[in-house]
């Protein structure tokens, strides 16, 4: 599947959710559209998006949050699937974008990917979080299955991990800061709090 | 230096809500009384770079998160504390120990003597270093003040142990 399709998917769904972006999830999701619950983590800390979220759901658990997360960048934070488990906040859906590749520097492959690495198949991101204690774990590798899975991403308590296998998009790049990062956490703040 | 019952009493009469924590031999002598407090929540983290995105998004959701960890850990954890309190200007308040300061016996020569405040300059953290008990209320202080400020900052906590 696409990550456009996926995100679409998603974009169709989202309701009230704070939704946080970064890298090449960000850069498709400002160009479906945007929200005022959207935090496009751009400039990131790579790898960050994930405790970020965390952070956010344990503030407001009256909220669903959604982290829209690369391969690359999870990797660069694995542990923070235990941090997240051992806290256990049930508001929290880590979607985990998998296109094998660090897309956004030129599309080299992760340590993760099949192509990556010199033995052994891909990385199995599913069977990583059910092992460090998520509870909800869920595979997507078609759009269809997607579309029908996701809705359940969305509601069931958390926190959730779901795995969306999308294909690399050729000569993509970095996504673009949509403005000033401290203007748009301070815009961010105040629409969160007064809702 | 601190009990744990100090520590904590303190924190929650400055208003904190969540202490984001990695543990060294200090502060870990802390935990079970952050654990036990109901006015505080503890969230452990596995690196000290996800401290910082955690309290980062605490904050972002109204929350009044610290950050506490020991100096190694902020060696670990540049570029997320560059992001987080620089990029988006969060003000976030750290607790940081300083390893080795008060006695070098565990690791002669220690490096973090070295690094440490350097480090913590050229990240242009505020910070009070605390070396002695009768500083306890410097912690207050400063907090207050990074508050009204609206900026990052830290106590740099003396310690005696690796
Ligand atoms: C700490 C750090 N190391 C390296 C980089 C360079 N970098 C920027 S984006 C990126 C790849 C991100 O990959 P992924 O999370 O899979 O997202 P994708 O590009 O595939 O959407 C890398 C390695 C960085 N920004 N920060």
């Amino acid at each position: 599947m696409s990550l456009v399709e996926s995100l679409q998917v998603l974009h169709e769904r989202r309701r009230d959710e704070i939704i946080v972006t970064v890298m090449g999830t960000a850069r498709e999701w400002m160009g479906i559209g945007s929200h005022p619950l959207d935090f496009v983590y751009v400039p990131s800390s790579m790898g960050q998006a994930t405790s970020l979220g965390l952070g956010l759901a344990l503030a407001r658990p009256d909220k669903r949050v959604i982290v829209c997360n690369g391969d690359g960048s999870m990797l660069m934070n694995l542990g923070s699937l235990v941090s997240i488990s051992a806290a256990a906040p049930q508001n929290l859906t880590i979607l985990l974008f998998d296109n094998g590749v660090y897309e956004v520097t030129g599309a080299q492959s992760t340590p993760g990917s099949k192509l990556g690495r010199n033995n052994s198949g891909a990385v199995d991101y599913a069977d990583l979080a059910r092992a460090c204690g998520f509870g909800h774990v869920h595979q997507f590798a078609t759009l269809e299955s997607w579309r029908i899975g996701l809705p359940e991403m969305l509601t069931a308590n958390g926190p959730i991990f779901g795995h969306v296998k999308v294909a690399p998009i050729p000569g993509a790049v970095g996504p673009k800061s949509p403005g000033p990062a401290a203007d748009r956490a301070k815009a961010f703040m105040s629409q969160l709090n007064s809702d | 230096m601190f009990s744990g019952t100090e520590i904590v009493d303190l924190l929650v009469e400055l208003g904190v809500t969540h202490v984001v924590m990695l543990p060294d031999s200090t502060l870990g002598l802390w935990e079970s009384a952050l654990q036990e407090c109901n006015a505080m929540e503890l969230v452990r983290v596995c690196r000290e770079g996800e401290a910082w995105a955690v309290a980062g998004g605490l904050y972002l959701g109204g929350a009044c998160p610290i950050v506490m960890i020991q100096c190694t850990g902020m060696f670990e954890s540049g570029d997320a504390l560059r992001n987080i309190i620089h990029d988006y200007r969060l003000p976030i308040f750290a607790v940081i120990g300083f390893r080795s300061y008060l006695n070098q016996d565990t690791i002669p020569g220690d490096t973090c003597l070295t690094f440490t405040e350097p480090v913590l300059q050229s990240w242009r953290i505020d910070y009070r270093l605390i070396e002695r008990p009768d500083q306890f209320p410097d912690i207050a202080e400063h907090f207050h003040n990074c508050q009204q400020k609206q900026i990052a900052g830290a106590v740099l906590l003396a310690e005696g142990k690796a």
